[in-house]
């Protein structure tokens, strides 16, 4: 069926993208494809802005006494880059972008269980980013991501309550997309796509959706009573009026570690179609990977603790959190390990969207096993506030969880635009981010481990030279990243047409003309192999069914 | 969807029920059980809560996959109450500032090893 | 009709949405939905639950001391305004399931009365007794802060926490009774039949939820300690 569309010619073919012309059947729109790219749109601007503050401390950390701003401004830049980059790219990054244009188009089905959900999220993330960005722009907030009290609730005279407003809104656009997808995933799956027929993308999101769902309300509620303790001064997390600033970390990080795990499990869902396709094999232990993605889900609730060892906490409720956080890795390292066990005598080829999966298993590893120092107690209490930290997270969430993302928008452009990007200047920018990332960050482990502190505007002048080294590296990040948003702009005009399946990949989304329509399949498909059903050019496997 | 239809009769028992267990969470607080007061309270409310739930709610006749979801719901609250509270509750925490008045006692600091 | 088009209503009625196979794919997805979004109020909920529970722990007294300045009164009759209101509810939607629609009319009515009885109890009776005795924390209205002298910061903190929680389910109460007015005019426009009630069932569920909020509200903010003279 695929053939015979393919004959059509594009420019008159109807797709999503041509169905209807005009603002109104955008913003009005409740298809889901659409709603993933009005995601799209608005999570790059998020991320540039982000960056651009990232950007800013980098150049400021060039001089041990601060190049560029005043101590005031620097909390203030490292507060809102957090906010900005957790809360409002990638949280949404992968779920709402390519989770949105896929699970339908994965499960066989014409859209969403709620479209019109759907786009309310949408909009509600957009209500949530503009307030954040009104913040930035009147004065904004200089409490750090993590609103730690009683500074945020008593002592701040910043734009507190604007941007704890913004994240608090934008937190149900996440749990109303992950209630969406659960749904979905439980109720509108073809016939004869069995839970275990399911792609690990699937999986993922699914995982992560739950967490979404269980986790974002307490931050919410956590916020409100931040609010609530500036307004009225009675003493919730201030404990010169009485209250207990750790119930207050206890309430936010119960959401905020689980939270990390919304962003890294869609990016190794992504992973796994890559890597599959790319090396034109199987996942090997398929189960495993994706009962592994559930075992995060579960886990991650059991070790938030983690992030408050040096806070006073009781050394027995630390003593739990440690073992646990040690048992967190195990699911991610059995991902690792089955990603290479894929690799191992695959047929490898080295386009963008693999560059990026390779890239993210090195980093994420790496970014995974300095947690373990983080874990433990007697280290932690050594890095804690650290520049190793600082490391530690962005190589997994940068390093991993930014690289899937790309790696994914790489893989699935052709299908959500009908255009082909040019692909070496998608190696170069893939290697240019990989070069960029690794000297931006892994000074940070040595400033770390040596006794940087993190959040400061200044620091001793013995460190200079791996804080040069790492602002460098951020320059060279910085123009990797442009070079995407340039070409992929590009190609939305003059990039050549893609044919339905450029990668000859497995999957029911590969199955439709690229742009799809708009209600992805005419027929509903009925899938009677498992996914991955990958086999060596030429074999029966290829295009056959098991 | 529940397909049944739940008879009047049966509504307006867990009615009956209801208001009999807000009668009797209402008596048992006039009687002084010390810390018990809390744990009777609770455990009454969990029960309106079921009968709620099961009768109302129609759980009762609900698929598997609900049951699980709503369990799942408690159980993370669980979750959250649990570990919170193992750290507060072993905790030495500080003496309450003035005019706060008396906290529970903190439990005794552990021996050094 | 056209013969095309009477085959497409019958196969696809008005009230399916395009994106769903069948009627019962669509209810169950909508069931399913509802329930989930309970869950995220359980944890939203849960969440000041918790935190409560953490104070009360810590400040035994002042909480003590705080629930007796409540009236058990009005917190009983509201609780049993509620559970008469879930009894309504799920009377409604047992009409709407045998398609009496005149029934489901008048049972969402009867349920929208007693909402509105408890809302009103508690402004009229609680909330505006609380701000005269100068039991509302803060500084919300200059000169009726709440006096920490006479009664001791960790009964501020109480009534904090019995403003917040009590105030987040009143919220709750008017989005349902805004929902009831949107089914009592979806019902009075002939929406709903035995084959079609997925919206009163659903929003039952939220009705069902908040009552049970209340439920837990109303022995842990009301009778902390007992109603005993001290």
């Amino acid at each position: 069926m695929s053939a015979a569309v393919a004959e059509a010619p594009p420019e008159t073919r109807v797709n999503y993208l041509n169905a209807e012309y005009g603002i109104k059947s955008w913003l009005l729109t409740t298809d889901h494809k659409r709603i993933a790219l009005l995601y799209l749109a608005s999570i790059t601007v998020m991320f540039f802005v982000g960056g651009m503050m990232a950007v800013l401390m980098r150049l400021h950390l060039i001089d041990p006494a601060g190049a560029l701003v005043h101590p005031d401004t620097y909390n203030k830049l490292f507060t809102m880059h957090g906010a900005i980059m957790i809360f409002f790219f990638l949280l949404p990054s992968i779920p709402a972008v390519l989770g949105n244009f896929l699970v339908p188009m994965m499960v066989g089905a014409k859209d969403l269980a709620f479209p019109r959900l759907n786009l309310l999220s949408w909009y509600i993330y957009v209500v949530g980013s503009c307030l954040a960005l009104y913040a930035m722009v009147s004065g904004g907030v200089d409490t750090g991501w993590t609103f730690y009290t009683p500074y945020s609730t008593s002592y701040a005279h910043s734009q507190v309550m604007a941007t704890a407003l913004g994240v608090f809104i934008n937190g149900f656009s996440g749990i109303l997309t992950g209630l969406n997808f659960i749904v979905t995933i439980h109720k509108m799956r073809a016939p004869g796509l069995t839970w275990f027929r399911m792609p690990l993308f699937l999986w993922a999101i699914y995982a992560t959706s739950i967490i979404q769902v269980l986790g974002t309300p307490v931050v919410a509620i956590t916020i409100f009573l931040v609010g609530l303790e500036r307004l009225f001064h009675v003493g919730i997390f201030d404990p010169a009026v009485g209250g207990d600033p750790i119930l207050f970390q206890h309430m936010f990080w119960f959401y905020s570690h689980p939270a990390v795990y919304i962003m890294i499990l869609p990016g190794m869902g992504v992973i796994s179609e890559i890597i599959t396709c790319f090396s034109r094999k199987r996942i090997f232990g398929y189960s495993f990977v994706a009962f592994s993605s559930m075992a995060i889900a579960v886990i991650s609730f059991l070790v938030w603790g983690h992030h408050m060892f040096v806070t006073g906490m009781s050394v027995y409720a630390a003593l739990i959190f440690s073992v646990l956080s040690f048992l967190v890795a195990i699911p991610s390292a059995i991902k690792v390990f089955n990603w290479m066990a894929t690799l191992y005598k695959g047929s490898i080829s080295y386009q963008a969207p693999m560059l990026y999966a390779l890239g993210f298993i090195g980093l994420f590893t790496m970014g995974g096993l300095t947690g373990l120092f983080l874990a433990s107690l007697a280290t932690d209490v050594h890095l804690n506030g650290t520049y190793f930290i600082v490391a530690h997270f962005h190589y997994i969430m940068v390093g991993g969880a930014v690289m899937a993302y790309l790696g994914g928008i790489h893989f699935w452009w052709p299908k959500i635009t009908g255009r082909m990007y040019p692909d070496t200047w998608a190696r170069l920018a893939a290697a240019i981010i990989f070069i960029g990332f690794n000297l931006t960050f892994y000074p940070q482990f040595v400033l770390g481990y040596l006794g940087m502190p993190r959040r400061y505007a200044t620091y001793p002048a013995e460190f200079q030279v791996l804080n040069v080294m790492s602002s460098a590296g951020a320059s060279i990040l910085g123009i990797g990243y442009l070079i995407p948003l340039i070409y992929f702009i590009w190609s939305m005009r003059y990039g050549p047409i893609a044919p339905a399946n450029p990668w000859r990949a497995k999957g029911l989304e590969w199955q439709t003309p690229s742009p799809p329509p708009t209600q992805n399949f005419d027929e509903t498909p009925v899938v009677t192999e498992g996914a991955y059903a990958y086999g060596p050019p030429g074999s029966a496997r290829e295009g056959a069914h098991d | 969807m529940s397909v049944h239809v739940v008879p009047v009769r049966t509504y307006v028992t867990i009615f009956l029920l209801l208001m009999v267990f807000t009668a009797t969470t209402v008596w048992v607080a006039t009687i002084d059980l010390g810390p018990f007061n809390t744990l009777v309270a609770l455990t009454i409310a969990v029960i309106k809560m079921l009968l709620v739930i099961l009768f109302f709610m129609h759980v009762r006749s609900s698929s598997a996959l609900t049951k699980t979801f709503i369990l799942a719901g408690f159980f993370w609250l669980l979750l959250l109450m649990a570990f919170t509270l193992t750290d507060e509750g072993s905790r030495n925490l500080p003496p309450p500032p003035d005019g706060w008045g008396s906290a529970t006692v903190a439990p005794a600091a552990p021996a050094k090893p | 009709m056209t013969d095309a088009a009477a085959t497409h209503a019958a196969e696809h009625p008005p009230y399916l949405a395009h994106h769903f196979t069948d009627i019962e794919q669509q209810n169950e997805a909508g069931t399913l939905g509802m329930w989930l979004f309970l869950v995220t109020e359980i944890m939203f909920f849960g969440g000041l639950f918790a935190a409560y529970a953490i104070y009360r722990y810590m400040y035994f007294d002042g909480f003590y001391k705080g629930s007796h300045l409540l009236d058990w009164h009005y917190g009983a009759a509201n609780t049993a305004v509620l559970i008469g209101s879930s009894l309504t509810m799920a009377l409604a939607v047992r009409a709407a399931q045998l398609g009496q629609r005149k029934a489901l009319i008048a049972f969402l009515l009867l349920t929208m009365l007693l909402g509105i009885a408890f809302l009103g109890i508690k402004l009229t009776f609680e909330w505006s007794n609380d701000y005269r005795e100068h039991l509302i924390p803060g500084h919300l209205f200059p000169g009726m802060e709440f006096d920490t002298i006479k009664h001791g910061p960790a009964v501020q903190l109480f009534f904090c926490f019995y403003f917040f929680m009590t105030g987040l389910h009143a919220l709750h109460m008017i989005v349902g009774l805004g929902i009831m007015a949107v089914l009592v005019w979806m019902a009075a426009r002939g929406r709903f039949d035995a084959g079609y009630f997925a919206p009163v069932e659903v929003s039952g569920l939220y009705w069902h939820f908040v009552d049970i909020v209340w439920i837990f509200l109303f022995p842990l903010l009301y009778l902390i300690g007992g109603t005993y003279k001290q």
